[in-house]
């Protein structure tokens, strides 16, 4: 059986799989239940100084579902722990002496100044806990209070705070980033600067989920007003997924640890982090839908996958797919493929036709009794139909074989690899020998 | 004794609550939510095939669409602007060969899209928010005869109306609707859902009724002609085939289409009387739904006997396991050679058949089954027709368009060549032939 025991920064779990810092974390009685239910390890909800925050009393949540009411991307307003710190440090305490083989990580989000930060680490370190989380992420509330995102937003802000905190610890500090900036790449750079050990991303992303059209307010609405939240779950973990590729294959941040984040709902969804570069994953929406039981399938899915591949252990898998994210530039001109549509497995919807002869490349043939063929002499491959095939499999890009003639342009398919960086059109090119 | 075994024909074999029960909806309405899961199972296929096989051809993708971004009622619209009976076809079409036979689901899993109930869905949220969403274009001045108010007549009238013609609705019978009112099953058209419609169609505005006035008796057609612009006939089938074996006059013998009819006039159900032993002769929809709703009504015996192969049943599998599913039994392949009593009937003796190449042959060999109640389903057919018509295998002979050949006149629906004799088809028939009229009124 596959060995998935994590080792994060030193910090061991049981499996690569812990809970995100947020609600599900938010006290000892959750954690101690997510526990039980097999979490390998939680990131305790942001601690920040007292007096604590308030949370608004209407909803703070919003929502989008797919027709069954699948909850495909959530969207919340709320604010770090709106409980004492000291009630937290104490639960704390309590649970990592009781679950000494489980990661528990606490998240911490105080005000831009080095004695906030500084004074609040001893008491964490009190704690027993394993590392700390800084939250750079929350785009809502805090960040207008000049923390939060308004500090991951800048890059300096983040080294000097990261540096802050490496000197006021032995503990691994993980720096926690926001998705809302143009280019993730700089504060992840900053964190590595400030000496941070790990990078964990993506928090949520600001978003306005819905707006009511009988009253005109964004939902969720707090009496008739309504305000930016941060969006989560399924729906974001492409844009995390891409964050986590940039930084993996930065030549400036390559090899720093990452936690990965945003959307991972199943087993697939983590080892696709881990492919990309993670270490572990983080989790929220998911055990936010289902329960802390979710992570039972999560943790038989990544074995079952892996034993069937012959992974024997996290390290096998971490990283196996950064290699292959590369830029548009260097993708491969001469690959030529061509789309196969499978007459026994089509349905004859039409919807492939659809899509290719409204907006993409009149390319599929409407004949005879429904039948549905793909023109060679017009297909560019564009991977469209596939994308609305109802029927899972029905139609597949075919690879040309080198030596072939492409009936669309007429050129032989040849077996060299050129890029555009080489192509006669790019007019900056290197020329090729 | 339980009412169920006693001899006889006679009512209240089932308690009110039961009976009740039992003829509530087929298919219940769609909740909303179950209206998003079941719309969101639609591929909107290209030149969808479900469209080809609907006889009015609504824009199913299109509508299904609409419920699924939650504008039930403009989806409605886009129902009834191909079919006006949009929400009576949803509860009676045999979708199963129709639509949802064509459905790409239907291939792909065996488990199509709920066309059918969609469609009611929308239809209803129309129908409960009492709005018309069409308007009648200006007066044109023009006026046109139709006799008929069943599916086939409505439908013409409606579109006659649309086009700003005026239009008198004639009907032999005191109430209007044909079939739908009078025809169709109980438990397919719930709550006077035919009555509700009908009202809600009329709202266009522009068709008098007149109920009570038969083609042949009160109207004449030569008068019908001098006095409109045109005439539509959508006058259905008013016959039924004779049973012409020994016995066939026995008591205890009723015409299948009377009988529901007669029930679904009734108000109350637990007063309509029906036998302990029930036989019903023939294949089709209508043996069936005799066949279910006298098993419904408390009938302990049930017995459909169909002169050919099941294959040959002209009822859909839908329909033949409905009737299996409530206890009907199903016999084939035998014909009723003598209805057997004394006095009232007691039993109906039956001769097994073959198909040959001389066509159906009894083999001799004879059975009987006991009966106190016997319907005949074998058959409805034209009623008297007035001269200068052509009639073609027992129908009013028309063109593509609904045109009868004799100057002015129109036809359309079960009376008229064409098509299956289906609601659907009479309403696509109905509205095509209003078409028809328009253009050569304009
Ligand atoms: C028992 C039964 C069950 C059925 N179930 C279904 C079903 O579930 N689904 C389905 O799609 N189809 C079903 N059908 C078929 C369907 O009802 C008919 O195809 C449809 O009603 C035909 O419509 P129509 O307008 O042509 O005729 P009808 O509905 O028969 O209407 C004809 C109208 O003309 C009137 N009329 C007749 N003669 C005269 C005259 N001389 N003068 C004035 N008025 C006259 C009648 O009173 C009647 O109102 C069923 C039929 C029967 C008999
Ligand atoms: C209600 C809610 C509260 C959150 N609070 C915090 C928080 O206090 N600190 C933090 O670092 N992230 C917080 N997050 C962000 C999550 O930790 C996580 O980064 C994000 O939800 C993406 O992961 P997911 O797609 O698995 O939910 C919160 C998320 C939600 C939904
Ligand atoms: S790959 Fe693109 S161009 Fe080719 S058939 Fe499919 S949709 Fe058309
Ligand atoms: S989309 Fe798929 S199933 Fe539909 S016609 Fe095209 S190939 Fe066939
Ligand atoms: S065939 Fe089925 S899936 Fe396709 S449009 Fe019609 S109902 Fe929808």
């Amino acid at each position: 059986m596959a060995d998935i025991r994590g080792n994060f920064l030193g910090i061991k779990s049981p499996n690569p799989f812990w809970l995100a810092s947020a609600p599900p974390t938010d006290k000892e009685y959750n954690v101690r239940r997510a526990f039980e239910a097999g979490w390998g390890g939680v990131v305790w909800k942001t601690l920040g100084l007292d007096p604590h925050v308030v949370n608004v009393n209407g909803p703070r949540y919003g929502a989008v579902w797919g027709a069954d009411r699948r909850l495909l991307g959530l969207n919340n307003i709320e604010l770090i722990t709106d409980r004492p710190l000291e009630v937290n440090l104490r639960e704390i305490t309590s649970v990592k002496r009781d679950y000494p083989d489980r990661a528990v990580i606490v998240s911490l989000m105080v005000p831009c100044d080095e004695e906030s930060w500084k004074g609040i680490i001893p008491l964490v370190e009190a704690t027993g806990a394993d590392g700390i989380e800084l939250n750079f992420g929350c785009p809502h509330g805090m960040s207008e209070r000049g923390m939060g995102s308004a500090v991951g937003q800048v890059p300096e802000y983040i080294e000097m705070v990261a540096r802050w905190c490496k000197q006021a610890t032995r503990m691994p500090v993980i720096v926690k980033l926001t998705p809302n900036i143009t280019d993730i790449r700089y504060p992840a750079r900053a964190a590595k600067a400030g000496g941070a050990d790990a990078v964990s991303l993506i928090n949520t992303v600001s978003s306005i989920t819905s707006v009511n059209l009988d009253t005109f307010s964004p939902e969720p609405s707090i009496d008739g007003k309504g305000s930016h939240g941060g969006y989560c779950g399924p729906a974001v973990k492409p844009i995390a997924l891409n964050m986590v590729a940039e930084i993996a294959r930065d030549a400036e941040t390559r090899g720093l640890p990452i936690s990965g984040i945003g959307g991972v709902t199943t087993w697939r969804d983590a080892a696709e982090f881990i492919a990309l570069g993670c270490g572990n994953v983080q989790v929220c929406t998911a055990a936010m839908t289902y329960g802390f039981r979710v992570v039972q399938e999560m943790i038989a899915g990544l074995e079952a996958w892996m034993d069937e591949k012959g992974h024997a252990c996290l390290d096998d898998i971490i990283g196996r797919a950064v290699p292959n994210v590369t830029d548009w530039q260097y993708l491969n001109l001469n690959y030529v493929a061509k789309a196969k549509i499978d007459q026994d497995l089509c349905i004859s919807c039409g919807r492939c036709f659809a899509a290719c002869e409204d907006t993409s490349h009149q390319a599929i043939a409407m004949k005879e009794g429904r039948v549905f063929e793909v023109k060679d002499d017009e297909c560019v491959a564009c991977n469209l139909c596939v994308n609305v095939c109802p029927v899972e499999g029905c139609i597949e890009m075919v690879p040309m074989q080198a030596g072939e003639t492409d009936p669309r342009t007429g050129r032989i398919v040849e077996d060299t690899y050129a890029n555009w960086t080489m192509h006669p059109n790019n007019p900056g090119r290197v020329a090729a020998e | 004794m339980d009412p169920q075994r006693m001899p006889g024909i006679r009512p209240g074999r089932l308690d009110e609550d039961t009976l009740a029960a039992h003829f509530s909806d087929l298919h219940a309405p769609l909740t909303p939510h179950e209206a998003l899961v079941a719309a969101d199972r639609c591929y909107f296929c290209h030149d969808a095939p479900c469209v080809t096989a609907c006889p009015t051809s609504i824009d199913i993708p299109l509508f299904i669409r609409q419920i699924a971004t939650e504008q039930p009622k403009a989806s409605a619209k886009t129902i009834f602007a191909q079919n006006i009976l949009g929400g009576m076809c949803a509860r009676v079409c045999p979708t199963e060969t129709l639509c949802e036979e064509a459905c790409v689901r239907e291939a792909a899993e065996g488990r199509p899209v709920e066309i059918g109930r969609l469609q009611r869905f929308a239809t209803d949220a129309m129908m409960a928010a009492g709005t018309h969403p069409f308007t009648r274009a200006a007066a044109t001045g023009k006026h046109v005869a139709v006799v008929g108010a069943g599916p086939a007549g409505l439908a013409c009238a409606h579109r006659l109306a649309l086009k700003g013609h005026d239009v008198t609705l004639y009907d032999a019978r005191p109430k209007a609707g044909g079939l739908n009112e009078y025809g169709i099953a109980a438990y397919k058209s719930t709550g006077d859902f035919a009555q509700a419609e009908l009202d809600w169609l009329l709202a266009i505005g522009g068709i008098t009724l007149r109920t009570g006035a038969r083609l042949g008796a009160e109207l004449s057609l030569d008068a019908l002609r001098a006095e409109h612009d045109a005439v539509f006939l959508g006058i259905g089938l008013s016959g039924v085939n004779a049973l012409e074996v020994d016995g066939a006059a026995r008591e205890g013998v009723a015409d299948a289409v009377d009988f529901i009819a007669e029930l679904r006039q009734a108000q109350e159900l637990s007063a309509l009387p029906v036998g302990r032993n029930v036989v019903v002769l023939g294949g089709g929809m209508t043996a069936v739904d005799a066949a279910v709703q006298s098993k419904l009504l408390g009938a302990e015996n049930v017995t459909i006997v169909y002169r050919r192969g099941q294959e040959r049943m002209s009822a859909s599998g839908f329909e033949q396991e409905l009737a299996a599913s409530k206890g009907v039994t199903l016999r084939f392949n035998a014909r009723p050679v003598a209805v057997l009593g004394n006095g009232a009937v007691r039993e109906v003796e039956f001769e097994y058949t073959e198909e040959g190449p001389d066509g159906l042959t009894g083999t001799g060999e004879t059975f009987c089954i006991p009966a106190d109640q016997v319907f005949r389903a074998i058959g409805q057919t034209l009623g008297d027709v007035p001269a200068g018509l052509t009639l073609e295998r027992g129908k009013i002979r028309v063109d593509a368009e609904g045109f009868t050949g004799l100057e002015g006149v129109w036809a359309g629906g079960d009376c008229a060549t064409g098509g299956d004799d289906l609601t659907v088809t009479a309403v696509a028939e109905g509205r095509d032939a209003a078409e028809a009229i328009h253009r050569a009124l304009s």
